[in-house]
């Protein structure tokens, strides 16, 4: 019963992972009828490009940076979401929005908040005094301020994810043990350092694994607000091989580009199947 | 400086208010913003002077109607929910005997296949849209909308049929044993017995496959090229962006119609999605 799925899954997963490895040992391109084996010559090329370094440099700016944050501010909010408050529900709602809405729609809200003439953050600030009319700083359009702003819209989308995860391991908490530590006598802050947090970090793995996942490998986000630039500096190796290997119609060097982000996603996921063998034997 | 003990309750309840209103701020403000926007006149949004968080001119449903009057936007939905709901019978018919093939596996192998399967979850479009943009043409399905139907399962079923597994497991053997006794075959008895019972986890699966399925950018963006065959999520950022001119009004109505309704649906489903993809990390 099980072989239709794994049947599909190998054609449609396997097959193209395949083809995709093969690919970046070849000279393929988007109108070839043949194609050369060339070895790791396509490797050797991209590698010492600017263009591939930066890329390189980026996505893991982006991927570390956003889910830093993503951590930090889910286990935050999934702590304040513990306690029960009148209207939760339409809390959490609201919460989990953007995670369920298609990313390349909430990107474009983005877009439209972040614009460089109509942006509603500089009215603010400037209707608060902050800032002058003539001095907006253009989020997408100047380097520092454009990775700082497509991190902020990817931390924007993960956050509910990894909120929701957490809050699950929080609640899996028995209640017996805060009452025992607080009977021993410890105080808020050395329960929530030395038991709470403890006790959630394999659940806490688990969702780094999957944001870092998503981090290294999204290109929505970047695409939609910033098409990679300005001048390349918000480029990561997933717009880069979608560039490349789609727009740019060299097959060989964008599957080249896309490969190289395997090892990261193996170590990942050594990472997560330990975990996942661990949990069981508990 | 010891307060008394509800003053302090107080600062508590007031902190704790305020760090839920800024995240709820955070999340839900660029959807706000989204419906805002839906509203205002061209003229009322291009002023740089205008506060933007009021109507400085009378609201207006004009840019409803150039969004489903001058662009393809309700076909787009339209090819969304046909290629919804296509994967989402695909995904049916494939995950659920396997969910239920693997939660009746005994022993290591069922469990390493198991797990198996739901890493290929984790294998990113990122690094199979070229293979497959390929494979599609020499399909002869470039610019179709069949492409989506066809490779969209490939990441639907392996999480439904990791989800489905959890849900299964739960069901005590004993109950299609009996009716196995009664004269059904295996088959016969995942059918009529199981499947009854799972309506739970089939609906979770439903909601779970078709929100991918609107969510997917980047197979969408590599296979389709005429505006006619896209689908929500590549039509409006591609489409309605196009050259210099933004048709804000119309883009953000297009954004919050295509993202709010369903996120409704799913928030009654997320608990059970949330034990999927936790694994085993919560016992």
């Amino acid at each position: 019963m099980i072989a239709p799925a794994v049947l599909y899954i190998a054609l449609l997963v396997g097959f193209p992972f395949l083809l995709a490895l093969y690919y970046s040992l070849t000279d393929i391109t988007a109108g070839s009828r043949t194609l050369r084996f060339v070895g790791l010559r396509n490797f050797a090329a991209i590698i010492d490009t600017p263009k591939f370094q930066t890329a390189l440099q980026n996505t893991f700016i982006f991927a570390i940076g956003s889910q830093v944050l993503v951590m930090v501010l889910a286990t935050v909010l999934a702590l304040a979401l513990m306690k029960d408050f009148r209207g939760k529900w339409l809390v959490r709602l609201l919460i989990l929005l953007p995670w369920v809405a298609p990313m390349s729609l909430g990107s474009i809200g983005w877009l439209w908040i972040f614009d460089s003439i109509y942006s509603v953050i500089n009215w603010t600030l400037e209707a608060a005094g902050l800032i002058t009319a003539d001095n907006w700083p253009m989020y997408l359009g100047k380097p520092y301020l454009a990775m700082m702003s497509v991190i902020t819209v990817h931390v924007w989308r993960l956050l509910p994810l990894a909120t929701v995860i957490l809050l699950a391991g929080l609640t899996s908490i028995p209640q017996e043990i805060h009452d025992a530590a607080q009977v021993d006598g410890a105080g808020a802050w050395r329960r929530l350092f030395q038991i709470t947090l403890p006790l959630v970090r394999p659940i806490m793995l688990v969702a780094t694994l999957f944001g870092l996942v998503f981090a290294f490998t999204d290109m929505i986000v970047i695409f939609v607000l910033t098409r990679g630039g300005p001048y390349d500096t918000t480029q990561v190796l997933s717009t880069l091989a979608f560039f490349t290997g789609i727009q740019g119609g060299d097959l060989a060097e964008g599957a080249a580009i896309a490969v190289s982000l395997f090892p990261m996603l193996v170590a990942v996921a050594i990472v997560f199947l330990r975990i996942a063998r661990r949990a069981e034997v508990i | 400086m010891a307060r008394p003990g509800w003053a302090r309750r107080a600062a508590g309840r007031t902190a704790h208010a305020g760090i839920i209103g800024a995240f709820m701020l955070f999340t839900a403000f660029p959807f706000y913003w989204m419906l805002i926007t839906t509203f205002k006149r061209t003229g009322d949004l291009l002023e740089r002077g205008n506060n933007p968080f009021i109507y400085n001119e009378a609201p207006t449903l004009e840019n409803l109607r150039v969004l489903f009057q001058d662009t393809l936007y309700g076909r787009w939905l339209g090819n969304t929910a046909f290629v919804g709901l296509l994967v989402v019978a695909i995904t049916l018919v494939l995950a659920l005997p396997a969910g239920y093939a693997l939660a009746r596996l005994t022993g290591r192998w069922g469990e390493q296949l198991g797990i198996g399967i739901f890493l290929t979850y984790l294998v990113p479009p990122t690094l199979l849209f070229i293979p497959l943009s390929r494979v599609i043409a020499m399909l002869g399905l470039q610019d179709s909308l069949w492409s989506l139907v066809l490779v969209y399962p490939s990441f639907t079923v392996p999480f439904c049929t990791w989800l489905l597994m959890g849900f299964f497991k739960a069901i005590p053997p004993d109950v299609e044993e009996a009716a196995m006794i009664d004269g059904l075959s295996r088959l016969g008895a995942f059918v009529k017995v199981v499947i009854p019972i799972s309506v739970a986890g089939i609906l979770t699966v439903i909601i779970f496959s078709f929100t991918l399925v609107t969510q997917e950018f980047v197979y969408a963006l590599t296979f389709i090229s005429s505006a006619s065959q896209y689908t929500v999520s590549v039509g409006v950022p591609t489409f309605l962006v196009r050259g210099d001119v933004y048709f804000w009004g119309s883009l953000m109505a297009g954004c919050f119609i295509a993202s709010v309704p369903i996120a409704i649906v799913y928030n009654f489903f997320v608990d059970r999605f949330i034990a999927g993809f936790t694994v085993g990390a919560i016992k």
